[in-house]
């Protein structure tokens, strides 16, 4: 009888574990589900073409236009400002605290960095609103400081600790007979990181930039609060521009259930959950890629 | 080694060293600038009573309480689930296409933009389950969202558990489920508690996913059931330094003081615990 | 004729495509302390772990063959929680669980349901003597079992056996972390231990088989290449590649 019992209750637990353990497959599928069922919705009226291609967003003009060009340009323009500041940076510091750090320094500055993925993303985008952005606008006379810029190096901020953290253990799985081999013939330790280390550890890089890109395109609160919220096709990176993500946080409140908008922000949160699917997908087969 | 490998090497570290320090001096400052200019905002009043006049005065008592129950709703859905799931891909999976493709679920959950929950879960809680905007919908909206880093941090404690412990158990008669629960569990508990407060914070901190889930722009009571709206921390300081003109400067910085500081208190606590763990390990 | 406790039949085991095992015809007799030589890889461990079950654990482990306990085949008559209790393991390297010395002794039987304290407390005290450890311990058995000495740890973890009352048990190179003294004390367990469980010892010791076991099989490449009574095999080995093992010419 007990016996039976604890085979019964055993049943039932890892009956438990194996439902949790899919889970993930079904929220992923949810997601893309629900977005897709209020999403699509929008295209019954309003031509995919002129969603996908439209350069106009004007959501509430008579009759309205949801061309998300200037949305993605404006995503665009950010992640590429915020990918330029951040990956040199990034692999420096990987580099500095994996193989020059001294063991002490080495797990402060884990802590700093560990600290600043905590800041929460509104939080960085309140300091920004305070500090960075009169600063651009005074540097460079300029009536604004919300701007794509001031975005870029805020969400740089932002993706650093998800690029280091990742390139940081790309270059720890370098194995040391590489390096000994290398220093044996007579490179100095710079010559054998940048010749050796680098490329070694390049795929895990790649993942690590992958990552840091996902994070940025998906950054919604700081970009909001600071990139000026204006949705036109930027042509510089000192001009006001909208994100895709921002888009859909700032007007989504104010949206009639059902209406075309509201079902114009879910297909715009489609195009962004594809995006990052792809980003997230490339950085996976990057870190699983084979080892040499 | 000529003189100018030598020299451009010193120029390369120095660089190196130069952009650590970039990365990691705005985390100093950017704390001691809220500390500075929020800490004088800081009071008994602040922390426990309403917004007044528009928000412009009084304290952020509802926010907080708001944070707290968003935070430990997420929590007390995502840490069980989370477990099992970390158990199941560390005990029982093999490696087959299921496995697989949970693994890359995970790996794009932890990739799907804050926002796009937010919409998931106006989708799915509010609209389609009818649970409106309310603690429950944001709760669940968290929960999902903070499912990836509890799957990861607890798969890793559970692989640090030696294969020799579980050898030896099932080597005793003990079943499966016996040595998980026994002797890997009770073995991995700090990695997974460490994991559990880190996505605590997370969700904390979080504004993106709770905006159209449960978010109220102001609120003059408490909220009674988990079908109520609630305001929490983050909204709050997104709604009073965006959408309210002339508000004292202090209220903003005190409001993003509580909380950096309530986010930080878990950070540290969740790195105490993790390097007190490493330090007796006992194998 | 005797009845054996164990008897393999046509046994064979694999690793992916490594044949570790071939075709493995033998009997265990009850009581006997069974040694097992031969050099590494030589299937040995394979062949132990086989007999509970430890090698279905690994993903690419296969088999096929009987293997009979008390005439059941432990694959198809008996759950492997069941065969495991009836076939206890000691392992090379002495590994207590991260807990205290009577918690480490009565988890076995915890496992299968025993609750009660009194019982509890008898069957670690007598696993404990049956070991040779109890003197040593009985004042600390709630004692990390990972702060006793590696002798001990290896006495804990033969302890820990005991506590299910097995009719087999495995030893898997038992001494190979061990000094000459904590060796010793261990083989004279074994040999006490005799009288009432039959004993399968796998050893890369050749005097240890020698000081111990009853009958001494020699393995190699997977083969069984020679069985008989200890003293035949170390002084009038049939095959010449015992000899040339026990001499010290391979391995």
């Amino acid at each position: 009888m007990d016996r039976t019992l604890r085979r019964t209750k055993e049943f039932i637990v890892e009956g438990l574990i194996f439902l949790s353990g899919i889970t993930s497959i079904l929220f992923v599928v949810l997601i893309f589900v629900f977005l897709l069922k209020e999403g699509l919705s929008l295209f019954k009226e309003y031509p995919a073409g002129q969603f996908l291609f439209g350069t106009g967003w004007y959501p509430i003009s008579e009759p309205p236009r949801f061309g998300i060009v200037p949305l993605v340009c404006g995503s665009l323009i950010v992640t590429v400002g915020a990918i330029m500041i951040a990956v040199p940076v990034s692999v420096a510091a990987a580099l500095y605290i994996s193989e020059l750090a001294p063991v002490k320094i080495k797990d402060f500055l884990k802590a700093g960095i560990e600290m600043l993925a905590a800041i929460p993303s509104v939080v960085l985008g309140f300091i920004g609103m305070v500090t960075l952005v009169p600063f651009v606008r005074s540097f460079f006379h300029i009536p604004t400081g919300l701007t794509a810029l001031s975005g870029s190096i805020m969400l740089a901020f932002m993706a650093m600790p998800t690029i280091i953290t990742i390139a940081e253990d790309a270059i720890n799985a370098v194995p040391k007979p590489y390096k000994e081999g290398a220093l044996a013939l007579g490179a100095t330790r710079w010559q054998m990181m940048y010749k050796i280390v680098l490329v070694a550890a390049s795929p895990g890089i790649i993942a690590a930039i992958m990552l840091g890109i996902g994070r940025v395109i998906g950054e919604t609160m700081a970009v909001m609060m600071i990139t000026g919220n204006s949705a036109v096709i930027p042509h510089s990176f000192l001009q006001p521009v909208r994100t895709m993500t921002a888009t859909i946080a700032s007007e989504m409140g104010e949206t009639v259930y059902g209406s075309e908008h509201y079902f114009a922000l879910f297909a715009l949160g489609i195009v962004l959950f594809i995006i990052t699917f792809i980003i997230n997908f490339i950085a996976d087969l990057f870190l699983h890629r084979k080892k040499i | 080694m000529s003189r100018r490998a030598h020299i451009s090497q010193k120029i390369a570290f120095s660089l190196l060293f130069l952009s650590t320090v970039f990365v990691v001096i705005p985390v100093v400052a950017i704390l001691v600038f809220i500390v500075k200019n929020g800490v004088g905002a800081i009071s008994w009043e602040f922390l426990t009573s309403y917004p007044r006049a528009g928000m412009k005065q009084g304290g952020i008592f509802p926010a907080i309480v708001g944070t707290f129950y968003l935070v430990f709703g997420a929590i007390a859905v995502s840490l069980p689930i989370g477990v099992l799931a970390a158990i199941y891909l560390n005990e029982y999976a093999k490696d087959t296409l299921l496995t697989r493709t949970i693994k890359l679920a995970i790996v794009n959950l932890a990739g799907v933009p804050s926002v796009v929950y937010g919409l998931f879960g106006l989708g799915l809680f509010v609209v389609f389950l009818k649970f409106g905007t309310s603690i429950v919908a944001g709760s669940l909206t968290l929960a999902i969202m903070g499912l990836p880093v509890i799957i990861t941090t607890s798969k890793e404690a559970l692989s640090s558990v030696p294969k020799q412990f579980r050898e030896v158990s099932l080597s005793l008669g003990a079943t499966r489920w016996q040595t998980v629960r026994h002797v890997v569990l009770p073995n991995a508990i700090s990695g997974i508690l460490t994991g559990a407060i880190l996505s605590i914070a997370r969700a904390a901190g979080e504004a993106a996913p709770i905006l159209f889930t449960v978010a109220a722009f102001y609120l003059p009571k408490l909220p009674r059931s988990v079908f109520d709206q609630a305001m929490a921390l983050p909204y709050h300081l997104y709604i009073i330094s965006t959408q309210i003109p002339n508000i004292s400067k202090q209220t903003q910085y005190g409001t993003a003081l509580v909380l950096v500081g309530l986010v930080f208190i878990l950070n540290l606590v969740a790195i105490v615990i993790r390097s007190r763990f490493r330090k007796k390990k006992k194998w | 004729m005797v009845t054996a406790k164990i008897s393999c039949k046509k046994l064979n085991a694999w690793f992916g495509k490594v044949h570790s095992v071939r075709s493995l015809d033998l009997d265990i007799r009850p009581h006997e302390i069974f040694g097992i030589i031969g050099p590494a890889n030589s299937g040995k461990t394979t062949f132990l772990r086989t007999l509970n079950r430890m090698n279905d654990l690994d993903l690419h482990f296969r088999m096929d063959g009987e293997v009979l306990l008390d005439g059941q085949n432990i694959y198809a008559d008996m759950t492997a929680e069941a065969l495991r209790s009836k076939v206890g393991m000691v392992f090379a390297m002495p590994m207590p669980l991260p807990m205290s010395v009577f918690d480490n002794v009565a988890y076995g039987p915890r496992m299968h349901g025993m609750r009660d304290r009194k019982k509890l407390a008898e069957i670690v005290e007598r696993s404990l003597q049956e070991a040779f450890l109890w003197e040593e311990v009985k004042d600390r058995l709630g004692m990390s079992g990972m702060k006793l000495s590696g002798g001990q740890q290896q006495r804990l973890c033969i302890a820990r056996t005991l506590a299910l009352s097995p009719d087999v048990i495995l030893f898997d190179e038992p001494c190979s972390g061990l000094d000459p003294i904590s060796t010793a004390k261990v083989e004279e367990a074994m040999l006490i231990l005799k009288k009432e469980y039959t004993i399968i010892l796998v050893t890369n010791n050749i005097k240890q088989a020698a000081r111990v076991s009853g009958r001494t099989a020699f393995f190699l490449m997977g083969e069984l290449i020679e069985l008989d009574a200890t003293e035949k095999i170390f002084t009038a080995p049939k095959d010449k590649r015992t000899e040339d093992y026990i001499l010290g010419r391979f391995g």
